[in-house]
């Protein structure tokens, strides 16, 4: 059984939570052409390696960030989505 | 063939014939480097070889031949799609199937065992209403069918009141076929080789050299060469290849699991599956029972097996067929497959004038494998984009064309 630390619900198994994709800073409305959010939505970079991901903690519907290594499947860290405004990430 | 079927029997020594290029060092230069020899890669090199008469071709592969998702595939082959692009072009491509072996001269042993998709629910049933409605009227074999010809055709099935979701109606395509996913890639890559392609195995694409809007050369483990063209059909990999000519693709790499057990007298024909229990069962020719269901939860580059995956398999099989609770696994594993959007392909030009993409295979690839490679030869040999392909390119995404294929869930390939 593999195991995810939920920030709010602590060490879970996997299987309770459900992938949301890769984070990517939302294109500012104001400013993008459709072309940028065709690529906000459907091009992601499907990095093999270290990547920040969107999970949710299907039972409580809780929403939170996970950095994890798609080659080795280690989950690194997963931190609230408040954490965001404090580092700014890629 | 069969009288030197008998002198080689009778021989004693059974001499092995070389089937491949022998490995020598990569040229300076070829007209087209071909990156990823899987079933696809192996087969634009032999439909541009042999009708096109474009051979000086490298072939290269950063392991060994057909070793990728080409090996780990559970072989169905069908053509009952939804939309039309996608029913059209697997049409073409179980035809192709159909000759294959006489074509590459190579037994890829064709089996024509039908295949029966099960309805659990009333939505399930009006789905199959659509597909087969579509299947018959660009001419693919696909019929609505109630319990008693599904008990007609597989009597081995589990058909009860008592099950946790009875079975309500079936889907049965007469041309859903399986072969032999290794003599596909083997078959293609000595008809090209045979014809002057270098297949090159142990060699890594590590970069690609562009210049203005072209491709110039392709980086690899054992030095650089130069190329007219290139082309791309790395599946799992495609995201990362891409990423070295500067192309980003809509894809995400999913791991996709399998397993077989021992094998058994023969007693199953048919391909079973169940989208609703994401599982779907065959008998191979060796008397195993092959198990595939959907892909992973979550993207990984990795082709570990899961324990998760496994009873889940299990479980599902046996509400199917409880007769196999005896049976012993023999093995289980996973491929990486390139998953898209809308479940169909990318196909066809990129953003570079000379770098083309065979991607996005999925869970469902291997069943085109023949009509790609001649479709992609085509285009590469003319620079003309062949109309079977033309909604598979990847500028769908920007056209907002997507070609919602819903007859390609992963848990019915
Ligand atoms: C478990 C499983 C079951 C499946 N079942 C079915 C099925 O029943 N029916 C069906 O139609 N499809 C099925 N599929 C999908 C099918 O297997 C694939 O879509 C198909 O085999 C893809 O063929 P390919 O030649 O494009 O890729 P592959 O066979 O994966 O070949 C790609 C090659 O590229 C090479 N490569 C990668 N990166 C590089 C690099 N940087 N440099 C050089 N070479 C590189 C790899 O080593 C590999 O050999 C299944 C897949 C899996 C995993």
């Amino acid at each position: 059984m593999k195991l995810m630390h939920c920030p709010l619900n602590g060490q879970r198994n996997i299987s309770e939570f459900t992938y949301g994709g890769e984070y990517h800073p939302m294109p500012n409305p104001e400013e993008s052409t459709v072309d940028t959010w065709i690529e906000y939505i459907y091009f992601d970079k499907n990095t093999a390696g270290i990547v920040l991901e969107w999970w949710c903690h299907t039972a409580t519907s809780y929403w939170f960030l996970a950095e994890r290594n798609t080659i080795t499947d280690e989950i690194l860290r997963t931190l609230p989505v408040s954490e965001l405004k404090k580092e700014p990430v890629s | 063939m069969p009288l030197t079927l008998l002198r080689y029997g009778l021989s004693g020594k059974y001499p092995a014939r070389r089937q491949f290029t022998e490995t020598k060092p990569l040229k300076r230069h070829y007209d087209l480097v071909i990156i990823g020899a899987g079933g696809h890669g192996a087969a634009i090199a032999y439909y541009l070889a042999k009708y096109h008469n474009i051979t000086n071709v490298a072939l290269l592969d950063k392991g060994y031949l057909g070793g990728g998702n080409t090996a780990r595939n559970t072989a169905v082959i069908r053509s009952n799609y939804l939309t039309e692009a996608g029913v059209k072009f697997y049409r073409e491509s179980v035809q192709l199937y159909q000759n294959l072996s006489n074509e590459l001269d190579y037994n890829v042993m064709m089996e024509n065992r039908g295949q029966l998709t099960l309805a659990h629910s009333d939505s399930a049933i009006r789905s199959f209403r659509w597909r087969a409605e579509v299947n018959k009227h660009l001419g693919v074999r696909s019929e609505l069918v109630d319990v008693q010809t599904i008990k007609d055709l597989v009597p081995q099935l589990r058909i009860s009141d008592e099950a946790r979701f009875p079975i309500m109606a079936g889907l049965w395509h007469a041309d859903g076929a399986t072969a032999r996913h290794d003599a596909v890639v083997w078959g293609y890559a000595r008809g090209a080789c045979s014809r002057g392609v270098e297949l090159h195995q142990l060699t890594e694409v590590t970069g690609i050299k562009t210049s203005g809007n072209k491709v110039t050369a392709v980086e690899t483990n054992r030095g650089t060469v130069e190329c007219g063209m290139a082309v791309q059909a790395v599946a799992g990999a495609s995201s990362v290849v891409a990423d070295m000519a500067g192309i980003r693709l809509p894809i995400h790499s999913f791991p996709l699991q399998a397993m077989v057990t021992q094998p058994y007298k023969p007693l199953l024909t048919p391909h079973v599956s169940s989208p609703h229990l994401h599982v779907y069962v065959h008998q191979t020719s060796r008397g195993e029972f092959v198990i595939g269901g959907g892909s992973d939860p979550y993207p990984l580059y990795n082709t570990r097996a899961t324990l998760d995956m496994q009873e889940s398999l299990a479980a599902a099989t046996l509400e199917l067929f409880p007769f196999l609770a005896q049976a012993k696994l023999m093995r289980q594993w996973a491929g990486t497959t390139d998953m898209t959007p809308d479940y169909s392909p990318i196909m066809g030009k990129s953003p570079l004038d000379n770098y083309y993409l065979d991607a996005g295979w999925g869970t469902w690839g291997f069943k085109a494998t023949p009509i790609s490679g001649q479709t992609m030869a085509q285009m590469i040999a003319t620079g003309n984009t062949p109309d079977l392909i033309a909604p598979f390119s990847l500028d769908r995404f920007y056209n907002h064309r997507l070609v919602n294929e819903a007859g390609a869930t992963a848990a019915s390939h």
